[in-house]
């Protein structure tokens, strides 16, 4: 395997579980985060800092989760004050916040980013197994949680969080618990990162990136994990397997975006559903 | 002198941002859409103003022909994005509002450039005015004057004109304005023709002032613009105004105080997720979030 290839599954990697986490936030419980990038950055930066530490891979990759995820949960507070179109300007905010300080802080790189943070001792290829295991592992999280109470809880609030309380449902503490674990796997995902860039700066992990990811799970379909792997595997390998897009990324990127918007509101998963039911209907 | 031309920057700047929010403003009065896709209409304001003036070597030619232009875009937004999904959660209609101001700025990059575009002949950029030992450009103060008539204009406009006050009663009860005989379809694409015209015309002033136009002109500005909006109660003309002058204010002050632990536009998020966790309803309290 070429070291191109080995790169670009990496990345195809730990885009899968930054969408799908996301979708488990704004998918499964319906709390729109435009910042989802903060997040990673947060669990890429605190992966670095504990590297150059310790050098430990697991101790990074901690630090990276509970990174992600204290922030995440401190976010998560704000969706028990604002709603809606409210809570997305929220974390449009905190992404700016987010990157406005870093690009600031001496001790984080500034505008520079931090290079040269020390190898896992996997390699490459190692890497990218270590990334694909987790991306797995996350997949098989989401469709267990999807099935689960806490699920079923989510779908609930996310629907109709004065409906969801009437059966007992404590909102607040679902809305909590969707953004801490889905702000745990970006932060795991931002220590993937390090591991594998080796190299980090606050650009990385700007609001552009955040709009790509929730593009990613529109398109996949709102709240569909399968749709929304493959809307991430794909949208992923799109610009790498035709060059020509690759130049025009955000183009096709926000175009399909709000076509998707507008024409099939479902996604991907809502169109594959409907061919289903068509070609057994006939 | 220092701090009273950090004053004269701030006043600018915070000018510039409440010509560039009342089409938001407008907007979320009448629809209850966050209109991100705003700072997109206000980057072709920008382009079509340098552009037209290049090509005709009149600037007032540019600006006219923006005020044409973006109208007629804006209100393709609402018929084509915005009114079909009307139906949805509010923040369905801003995910695809966010989406088009990435496919637009993207767009202006391939077709304009990455380095942007620049008035050939822009004498009025360099012409400065010396008032007691503070330099004030004269885009400064075009910028200032603009704002103040805007202002005036929009509040003549509304409250002694009949389309005006038409147009007010459908924002506070659209059924009993509608019963009155004003069409309430009809007023939404006049919100949008006069926020997008403002838009332009705050763009074609920003790209005087750099004497630049590059495909990022309406970025953060238009993400600043939602912070303004909530911070001048949603809705509220005055409001965005009071708001936004507040910004540009703190912004100037704010370099000089806290610029080396934050960057400038980031002030802007910091005012806007504090308020918004203190009082989710904006200053003024008229909507709840």
């Amino acid at each position: 395997m070429s070291a191109y290839q080995v790169s670009i599954i990496s990345i195809v990697g730990i885009n899968v579980i930054l969408a799908v986490s996301l979708n488990m936030i704004s998918g499964f419980c319906g709390q729109v985060s435009l910042g989802h990038g903060a997040f990673f950055g947060a669990g890429a930066y605190a992966a670095v800092l504990a590297m150059v530490a310790t050098a430990s891979v697991p101790l990074a990759l901690v630090a990276a989760l509970v990174t992600g995820s204290l922030l995440g949960i401190v976010v998560g507070f704000a969706s028990l004050r604002v709603r809606s179109d409210f809570l997305a300007v929220t974390t449009i905010g905190v992404n700016f916040l987010f990157t406005g300080f870093v690009r600031k802080q001496a001790w984080l790189g500034g505008e520079m980013g931090i290079s040269g943070i020390p190898p896992t001792g996997l390699g490459a290829a190692g890497n990218m197994i270590m990334i694909l295991l987790f991306a797995a592992a996350t997949i098989a999280f989401s469709f267990y949680v999807s099935r689960s109470w806490m699920g079923f809880a989510f779908r609930a609030v996310g629907e109709d969080e004065g409906a969801a309380a009437t059966l007992g449902i404590n909102a607040g503490a679902y809305k909590l618990a969707a953004f801490g674990i889905g702000t745990a796997l970006a932060g795991l995902a931002g220590g993937l990162y390090t591991f594998f860039t080796q190299f980090i700066t606050a650009d990385a992990f700007d609001f552009i990136f955040s709009v790509m990811l929730m593009a990613m799970v529109v398109i996949g379909g709102i709240g569909s994990t399968s749709g929304v792997v493959f809307a991430a595997v794909g949208l992923t390998l799109l610009p790498e397997a035709i060059r020509f897009v690759n130049n025009y990324r955000l183009l096709v990127y926000g175009g399909l975006l709000v076509l998707v918007i507008r024409l099939a509101p479902g996604g991907l998963a809502a169109m594959a559903r409907s061919l289903v039911i068509r070609v057994r209907g006939t | 002198m220092y701090y009273i031309d950090l004053a004269v920057t701030g006043i600018t700047f915070g000018c510039m941002y409440a010509v560039m929010s009342v089409g938001l403003t407008l907007v979320y009065g009448l629809l209850r859409i966050l209109h991100v896709a705003h700072a997109a209409v206000f980057a072709l304001g920008a382009y079509v103003t340098v552009l037209v003036a290049d090509a005709s070597g009149s600037i007032a030619l540019g600006f006219l022909a923006a005020i044409i232009v973006t109208p007629l875009f804006g209100m393709a937004i609402y018929r084509l994005l915005y009114e079909p999904l009307l139906k949805y959660r509010p923040d369905v209609p801003m995910i695809a509002s966010v989406g088009l101001l990435v496919l637009m700025q993207d767009a202006f990059r391939i077709v304009f450039g990455e380095q942007g575009v620049t008035f050939h002949r822009n004498a009025f950029s360099f012409t400065t005015f010396n008032f007691a030992g503070i330099t004030v450009s004269a885009i400064q103060i075009a910028i200032v004057v603009t704002a103040a008539v805007v202002f005036t204009g929009l509040h003549l406009f509304t409250t002694r004109t009949r389309i005006g006050v038409g147009w007010r009663a459908t924002v506070s009860r659209p059924q009993i304005a509608a019963s009155f005989g004003v069409d309430p379809i009809k007023v939404r694409y006049l919100n949008f023709a006069i926020g997008s015209a403002l838009a332009a015309v705050a763009g074609g002033l920003v790209a005087l002032l750099n004497n630049l136009v590059d495909p990022t002109i309406g970025f953060v500005v238009s993400y600043k613009a939602l912070a303004i909006i909530v911070l001048g109660g949603l809705g509220s003309v005055r409001g965005t105004l009071v708001a936004s002058l507040v910004l540009g204010l703190v912004e100037a002050y704010g370099t000089i105080f806290i610029g080396a632990w934050l960057d400038r536009d980031a002030i802007a998020f910091l005012a806007l997720i504090v308020l918004l966790m203190i009082r989710p309803q904006g200053f003024t309290g008229a909507r709840t979030a």
